[in-house]
This record gives structure tokens, C-alpha cells and sequence, in this order.
């Protein structure tokens, strides 16, 4: 199969900006995972909208009151970038006990999938996988999926200006979440 | 295992000395006698009316380790039914909350009406005859509920006192839990849904502790204030604490040892409540709706003596709390060491979005598994409860000797006893009411129970005119 010059441009225009969406992500886990936090939050936008709906169990037919609504409802998180500065600042204190000897954290980030495309935004989903082993035997795992709008951003090339999370469980399985998703 | 009314259990609750077995925490057949002598006849939280305010909705909720169904049904009767067919015990609903006509077992399709009774059996001609006789296979409901004040308690123990004589001298307490700030009756709401996660420790280490444990804030809580998660942002070197008008009172632990209940309180030196001071001080708008609730409040109680502080464990297993942090905390029982915690939060009914979102989202930040304040406590309970387990560790026993023989009684608050602010006296009165349930026959054991000072609770408190 040929393509047409200006289609193999747009392809590997495509190409390269999931690349480069793909790298920005592995590298904001990857912050994370080794407790840089304070780098961490240099990524986030201050207008952020940092989301964790509760997932109920819900009837066929009734999928659109699956996902609690931030207008209203509860969420696990429903919070802006003060909050999170906060958590990161109570982190780095030494004696806020549930992460007080830190925990082992891994985030596998997979499944990137650039859905929108605007001047200075990308609409990105990506999977993710969150290990926790916490002590000698605690171990908390965290599954689900992402829903990022990042802005380019000249010093750290994008910030997260928006990231709903659905975590999937109901119940929530562990006892807190001190770690970032 | 330690069977009922012998002096094994009396034994490791030494409650003369302040010294408790680790082993009732641990010891998983004290955890299923507990689910009978205790859940099994408790009063226990189990909604509010605001989660299903029209006919036919319903909202899954939990008694002890089971889940049961509130439900309103077509009439507008609320009912609390186990979430079990009567044919083979499968879950009739598996939705956490909706609206609908039947219950519709996915089983073998047996189907109950909102009122709980079976309306529906497959081949109920062709196989059965006609002969099964369907009103003996209605849901099972609980033996007793009632709606207090727009919260709904329940019990599977029909000779359980009424859910007021239950309170005894906390009932005005944990009806002013569910007023709204301005004073007004049932005027709270519950923002949906409520939070459930598990915890792994035993129930007893939250119920008997919460509101009943100053002493742990310091330690515990010592990497919050950086955080500045407060409604005062920034101020007061970012306090979690709200900030108090300047009013003549006096702070206790205050509990009934005779029924379990009891909490953080305050005593006034005068009738009325406290005047308002501004709280929210980076949410513009929201401390004046407060002060403007706060005045019709005062206005409500100026001739009458109230507690102050409305805080409180209602025994044996939820926390009602009003004020900055409005809420209702259930610790259920899950396993010997896991408890399943579910969160309600409050608000006015009537206040505008902007107060609603404030509260909602300082609630969110500050409790719960995902609040910067409260999973501290979850990491102290899950280890206290793993290095408790062990065959060395449970033969020592756990230290409750705070405030020990100064507790006393004060006649501005009749049927409590009082001690100081920090103290461990509201963890001994759990611990003495839940020997009391462990070893009782029946509720002809448990109640009504003997006033030490040989006084009503209830006639006492009409004196000092806390009721209308």
C-alpha cells in the first residue's frame, strides 16, 4: 500500500506526537514510582481537575449513572491543585504514617490512545496498572483507565490540565490511597 | 471458645483495672458470637430518607456482615428487608441504589413487591399446585425500624426497646445530628453515595476509639496541618481545627456506661448555643449562609441548656457527628480483621450550591480512604489489629487506664459520666456494654437498665427544658 506524500506527513505527524505524549506519560509515572513528587506536580496545570468518581453498580440501560458526577455526588477525588499540593507537601513531612516508611509503588501506564487533537491540547486515554507493596505483605493493587486533556507547556513540553480517573473497583478495596494515579 | 454466661469473657475485660484482652479483638469465635449478641440486636444505622425519597426507590445497605435493602415502597412506607430470595437465598437486587416496581430474583425468578411481599413464582400452577403458600415467603424484614428525625435505624430483635429509649439521655443529641444548622428538624440530606472501603482491622478498634480518643490526635494526626486542607486555607498555620467564638464551656468525655452511647461533648455555662465565627474563610459565601443558619439556630435554643458539640458513638458501631464536619460513620463488621467503613456525609437540605459544593468537597479532602486526615488512623488500626494476633502479643493486654477512677458525674448532664477532655472513660463504657451484650440472654438483661443515681434520664432532661 502507497500512501500520498501529504498523508505519510500527517501519519508520521500522528505518529510522533503519540510518541511524544507516550514519553511525557512514562516519565510522569516514572516520577512517581521514585517519589519525586515535587517534580510530580510541576507537571500539573494550576486550573487541574484532578477526578476519582466512585463507580456504582448499575442497572442495564443506566450506564450514564454508572460514574459518580463531580457536580454533585461524592468521588474519591474531586480536587484542584491546591489539594494536591497539599498531599505532596504531607508526603514529604516523614511522619504522615501511612506512607511513613514509604511504600513500593509502580504504575504501568499502557493502551495510549491520542482521541483529540486542538491548538494546544490533546485529549489522551491511557490503561493503568498501579502496584503497591506496603511493609513486609500489604499489597494493594489499583486497575483502570484514564482521561487526560494535556496543554503544551514550553518548560516540561505538556501539564495535565484535566484527568478523570476510573478506577475500577466499587467497594474500594484498600484501606487509602496515598499514591497519585 | 468462650461461651455466654460463664466468667470467661468477664475475665478479659477487666474494666476495675483498665486492662482488656487482645484476644477480643483477634479471636475469630468472639467475632461470630459478636455478630449474634451484638448485631443481631442492636439498633443499627442503616440510611436516610433523603437516598430514597420517591416510591419504589431503594438503596442497598448492611447490618453487621449482610446486606439488607432500604426500600420505599408504592405506598411511601420505608422497609428494611435482607438481601436474600426466601427460595434459595440469592441476592434479589445486586444494583446499589435505583427505582423499581419488583425485586425480580435472578435465580429462578421469584419476585418480591417494594412492600416485600413474593408476588411472583414460576410453575406456581403447573408445579407447585397452588400450594405454596406465598405470604409465608416474603422478604425478610427487619423486627423493628424506625425514622428518626429522617434517619433510619434498625433491629433484627423484636424485644429490643424503642430506638428513643435506646438513646436514653442521648436521644436529643442525635436528633440536633440530624437538624439542619439552622435548627430546623430532619433538615439534612445526604450527599450520594456513601463511602465503603475496607479496612483491615477488627470493628472494635474504630467503634470503641472514635470520638472517644483525643489522646491519639497529636501523634497520629502530626503531618496534617502542613497540608492546609482546612476551610481557613493557609491561616492559623493551616489547623484543621475549627475556629471557636469565644463562649464559657467546658469539654468532656462524655458517655453512659449503662447503654454505650457517648462522645466528645461540651457543657455551657448558659443556655443558647455559641455565636458564629467566620470558618470558611477561602469559600466566599459560604460563612454567611452559615452565620445567617446559625442566628435562627441561637434564636431556636436561647432559653435552653444543650450539650455542646454534637459527637457521638451511638453503640454499637456508628458515629453521628454535626457541625463543620457533618456526618455518619459506620464501622461494619466484615471479618474478625476487616471492617468495611462506610461514610455518609450531611448537609443542609435547603442550602444553596455553593455551600452544598464547599462542604462536599472540604468533606472529601479531609475523611475517608482518599482524606489527608483520616488514613493515618486506617495505618495505626490495621497494624495495632496485626501485631496484636500473635501468640505472644495476645497474652498481654491492652492498657485503657486513662483517667481511670476520676470519672464523675455532673447533674447538667443526667445518665452521663463525665471526664476530663482526654481520657479513655467513653472506651471503658463501650467495652462495659459490649461485655453486657456478649453475655445477656435477651434484651430482659439489657434493658431497661438501673441509673446509678436512681434517676430517669428522660424526666431529668425535660427539667432542664432541652425538649419542646
Amino acid at each position: 500500500m502507497t500512501m500520498e506524500l501529504p498523508q505519510q506527513v500527517r501519519a508520521l505527524e500522528r505518529l510522533l506526537l503519540r510518541e511524544d505524549i507516550e514519553q511525557f506519560l512514562y516519565q510522569e509515572a516514572a516520577l512517581l514510582d521514585e517519589r519525586r513528587f515535587h517534580e510530580w506536580i510541576d507537571l500539573i496545570a494550576d486550573d487541574i481537575h484532578y477526578h476519582m468518581p466512585i463507580r456504582r453498580n448499575v442497572k442495564f440501560g443506566e450506564l450514564d449513572h454508572e460514574n459518580t458526577d463531580a457536580e454533585s455526588e461524592m468521588s474519591w477525588f474531586d480536587e484542584g491543585k491546591r489539594t494536591l499540593l497539599g498531599r505532596v507537601r504531607q508526603i514529604m513531612t516523614g511522619v504522615h504514617w501511612c506512607e511513613e516508611p514509604f511504600s513500593r509503588v509502580r504504575h504501568i501506564v499502557s493502551n495510549v490512545q491520542v482521541v483529540g487533537v486542538r491548538d494546544d491540547e490533546v485529549d489522551v486515554k491511557s490503561n493503568f496498572f498501579v502496584w503497591q507493596n506496603r511493609l513486609q505483605e500489604e499489597v494493594n493493587v489499583f486497575v483502570g483507565r484514564r482521561e487526560d486533556i494535556l496543554r503544551r507547556d514550553e518548560e516540561t513540553g505538556w501539564k495535565i490540565r484535566k484527568r478523570l480517573i476510573l478506577l475500577d473497583q466499587n467497594v474500594l478495596l484498600a484501606k487509602v490511597i496515598t499514591t497519585f494515579f | 471458645m468462650p461461651a455466654r454466661q460463664d466468667s470467661a469473657l468477664r475475665k478479659l475485660v477487666d474494666l476495675d483495672k483498665g486492662l482488656v484482652a487482645r484476644e477480643i479483638y483477634v479471636n475469630e469465635d468472639i467475632f461470630r458470637q459478636e455478630l449474634e449478641q451484638v448485631f443481631a440486636r442492636a439498633w443499627l444505622f442503616v440510611g436516610h430518607e433523603s437516598q430514597i425519597p420517591n416510591p419504589g426507590d431503594f438503596v442497598v445497605s448492611r447490618m453487621g456482615t449482610e446486606e439488607v435493602l432500604l426500600v420505599r415502597d408504592r405506598k411511601g412506607n420505608i422497609h428494611v428487608f435482607l438481601n436474600s430470595c426466601r427460595h434459595r437465598g440469592m441476592k434479589v437486587c445486586r444494583y446499589d441504589d435505583g427505582n423499581t416496581l419488583v425485586f425480580t430474583c435472578p435465580f429462578h425468578g421469584w419476585s418480591y413487591d417494594t412492600d416485600g411481599r413474593l408476588v411472583g413464582v414460576p410453575y406456581f400452577k403447573a408445579a407447585y399446585k397452588d400450594r405454596l403458600d406465598k405470604t409465608q415467603f416474603g422478604l425478610l424484614e427487619v423486627a423493628q425500624m424506625t425514622n428518626y428525625y429522617g434517619s433510619i435505624w434498625a433491629t433484627w430483635d423484636p424485644k429490643a426497646p424503642s430506638f428513643e429509649a435506646y438513646l436514653g439521655p442521648y436521644a436529643d443529641a442525635v436528633r440536633r445530628c440530624f437538624e439542619a444548622t439552622d435548627g430546623t428538624d430532619a433538615g439534612v440530606e445526604l450527599f450520594q453515595p456513601v463511602y465503603k472501603w475496607r479496612i483491615p482491622t477488627n470493628w472494635k478498634f474504630p467503634a470503641v476509639s472514635f470520638d472517644g480518643d483525643r489522646a491519639h490526635a497529636a501523634m497520629t494526626h502530626r503531618s496534617i496541618n502542613v497540608a492546609a486542607i482546612g476551610p481557613q486555607g493557609d491561616r492559623n498555620g493551616g489547623s484543621r481545627h475549627v475556629i471557636q467564638a469565644e463562649w464559657s464551656q467546658t469539654n468532656y468525655e462524655m458517655s453512659t456506661p449503662e447503654l454505650g452511647h457517648g462522645g466528645h461533648n461540651s457543657i455551657f455555662d448558659q443556655p443558647g448555643v455559641p455565636p458564629y465565627e467566620d470558618t470558611w474563610l477561602t469559600e466566599p459565601g459560604v460563612d454567611e449562609y452559615y452565620r445567617a443558619t446559625r442566628e435562627k439556630r441561637r434564636q431556636k435554643y436561647q432559653d435552653t441548656y444543650i450539650l455542646g458539640g454534637e459527637k457521638l458513638l451511638v453503640w454499637p458501631n456508628t458515629n453521628v457527628q454535626a457541625g463543620l464536619l457533618s456526618r455518619i460513620l459506620i464501622w461494619h463488621p466484615h471479618s474478625v480483621g476487616v471492617t468495611e467503613s462506610w461514610r455518609a456525609y450531611q448537609v443542609d437540605r435547603d442550602a444553596p450550591k455553593p455551600v452544598k459544593d464547599a462542604q462536599r468537597h472540604y468533606m472529601m479532602r479531609y475523611g475517608g480512604p482518599c482524606g489527608l486526615t483520616e488514613s493515618d488512623d486506617m495505618e495505626n488500626w490495621n497494624y495495632a489489629h496485626a501485631a496484636s494476633s500473635g501468640t505472644i502479643a495476645q497474652r498481654i493486654p491492652y492498657n485503657f487506664q486513662m483517667g481511670l477512677d476520676s470519672s464523675f458525674r455532673d447533674e447538667r448532664a443526667p445518665g452521663m459520666t463525665l471526664n476530663y477532655d482526654i481520657a479513655e472513660e467513653n472506651q471503658r463504657s463501650r467495652l462495659k456494654r459490649w461485655l453486657d451484650f456478649m453475655e445477656a440472654d435477651s434484651w430482659d438483661d439489657l434493658y431497661p437498665y438501673a441509673e446509678p443515681d436512681g434517676k430517669g434520664a428522660a424526666s431529668k432532661n425535660r427539667e432542664r427544658g432541652s425538649r419542646p
